[in-house]
C-alpha cells in the first residue's frame, strides 16, 4: 500500500522535474544537433513501441487488438483526431469481440 | 519586438487583463477537458488492472498529468520493478517534456517569476503546450493558469471514474476501452509520418522491433519496461545519428 504511494511520488517527482527544470533554468534552446534529433525522436519510438505489440494482448484477444491496430493507424493517416481516433478503436474492439 | 514584451508584461501586470487572460484559457481548454476525461477514463482502467484504488489514480493523475509516461510507469509498476527502473522509465517516456519546456520558456516574458515557472511547469502537455504556442505574441502565464483550471480536474477525475467503472463494467467494454490509449498514441505518432518517411520509418521500425523483442527467445525474456527503454535510447538514437532534424523541426 505504501509501496504504491512511494511509487507515485517518484513518478511525479521525475515528470515535475523534466518539464520545471528546463523552463526555469535553461533560457537558451539546445543547440547540439544530436540532443534535439534524439529528443524529436523519442516521442515516436517510445509511444510505437509501447502500442504494439501490446494492443494484441489488452484487447480481449488477438484479432480484436489487431482490428483496433488497422483501424487506427488508417483513421490516424487520414488526419482523424486524438479523440476519434481513440472512440473509433475501441469501437473496432467492441464489435470484433461481439461478432 | 521589445515594444510588445513591454506591452504585454503591462499587461499582465493589471489584474483586470490578467483575468481576461485567464477567461480566454478556461474558453480554449474546454474541449482538452472533454478529452483528457475520456483518454484518462481508459487510463483508469488500466490502473484498475495494476492493482491502483480510485483515490491512487486521482492522485497519480493530477501530479503527474502524462498519459504515455503514466502509463509507462504502470508498466513497470505491474512488472515490480525498483524504483530507480520506474524513475528512469518515466524519465524516459516523458523525454519530449524536455523540448517542449525549452520552446515554452522562449514563450515567456523574462520578466515571468521562478514560481510562475514552476507552476506552468507542473502541467506541460501535448495539448496545453499546443494551445499555448498558439497565442500570438508573449504568453501571459494567466491564459495558462486559465487552461489548468479545466485540463487538470478533467484529466484527475476522468482516471479516478475510470478506476471506479472498470470495476464494474464487463470484460467485453473493458477490452474495449483498453484500446482507447493506444488509439490515441497512433493519433499522435502516424500523422506527421505522411510529411516525413524518415519518421514513417522509423514507427513501422519500431512497431517491428518491438514485435520482435516479444517473440524472439532470451529478448522476449525482457520485461516490458526495459524493452521500451533500451529500444527507446537504440533507435532513436540511430535517428538522430542516420537522420540529425533541422531546425525548424527539433
Amino acid at each position: 500500500m505504501t509501496q504504491v504511494w512511494m511509487q507515485i511520488l517518484v513518478m511525479a517527482a521525475v515528470t515535475f522535474a523534466v518539464r520545471a527544470v528546463p523552463l526555469t533554468i535553461l533560457r537558451k534552446p539546445i543547440t547540439n544537433s544530436f540532443v534535439r534529433s534524439f529528443l524529436y525522436y523519442v516521442p515516436y519510438v517510445t509511444l510505437a513501441v509501447m502500442t504494439f505489440p501490446a494492443i494484441l494482448s489488452d484487447a480481449g484477444s488477438p484479432a480484436a487488438g489487431l482490428i483496433a491496430f488497422a483501424v487506427g493507424i488508417l483513421l490516424a493517416f487520414r488526419g482523424a483526431g486524438l479523440f476519434a481516433t481513440s472512440v473509433c478503436c475501441c469501437a473496432a474492439v467492441l464489435l470484433a469481440q461481439l461478432l | 519586438m521589445s515594444e510588445g514584451i513591454l506591452r504585454d508584461a503591462r499587461k499582465a501586470s493589471a489584474a483586470p487583463e490578467g483575468l481576461r487572460q485567464m477567461r480566454e484559457g478556461i474558453r480554449d481548454a474546454v474541449p482538452v477537458m472533454a478529452g483528457y476525461f475520456a483518454v484518462s477514463f481508459a487510463l483508469g482502467i488500466t490502473m484498475k488492472r495494476a492493482g491502483l484504488t480510485p483515490w491512487q489514480g486521482f492522485w497519480m493523475s493530477l501530479l503527474n498529468n502524462a498519459s504515455a509516461g503514466e502509463y509507462a510507469g504502470l508498466a513497470m509498476i505491474t512488472a515490480g520493478a525498483p524504483l530507480w527502473e520506474l524513475a528512469l522509465m518515466t524519465l524516459i517516456a516523458n523525454a519530449r517534456y524536455l523540448l517542449m519546456s525549452c520552446a515554452l520558456s522562449q514563450k515567456l516574458s523574462p520578466k515571468v517569476s521562478v514560481g510562475s515557472r514552476l507552476a506552468i511547469g507542473f502541467d506541460v502537455t501535448d495539448e496545453l503546450f499546443g494551445l499555448a504556442v498558439a497565442r500570438p505574441g508573449k504568453l501571459d502565464p494567466c491564459y495558462y493558469y486559465g487552461a489548468m483550471l479545466l485540463a487538470l480536474p478533467g484529466w484527475a477525475l476522468g482516471t479516478m471514474t475510470g478506476v471506479v467503472a472498470g470495476q464494474a463494467l464487463p470484460q467485453v467494454l473493458v477490452g474495449a476501452l483498453g484500446v482507447a490509449l493506444y488509439g490515441m498514441f497512433l493519433a499522435v505518432i502516424i500523422p506527421p509520418c505522411r510529411k516525413s518517411r524518415v519518421l514513417g520509418g522509423l514507427v513501422a521500425l519500431s512497431f517491428a522491433a518491438s514485435f520482435a523483442c516479444s517473440v524472439l527467445p532470451l529478448l522476449k525474456t525482457l520485461s516490458g519496461g526495459t524493452r521500451t527503454i533500451l529500444l527507446t535510447v537504440i533507435l532513436s538514437a540511430l535517428a538522430a545519428w542516420k537522420f540529425p532534424v533541422k531546425e525548424e523541426n527539433a
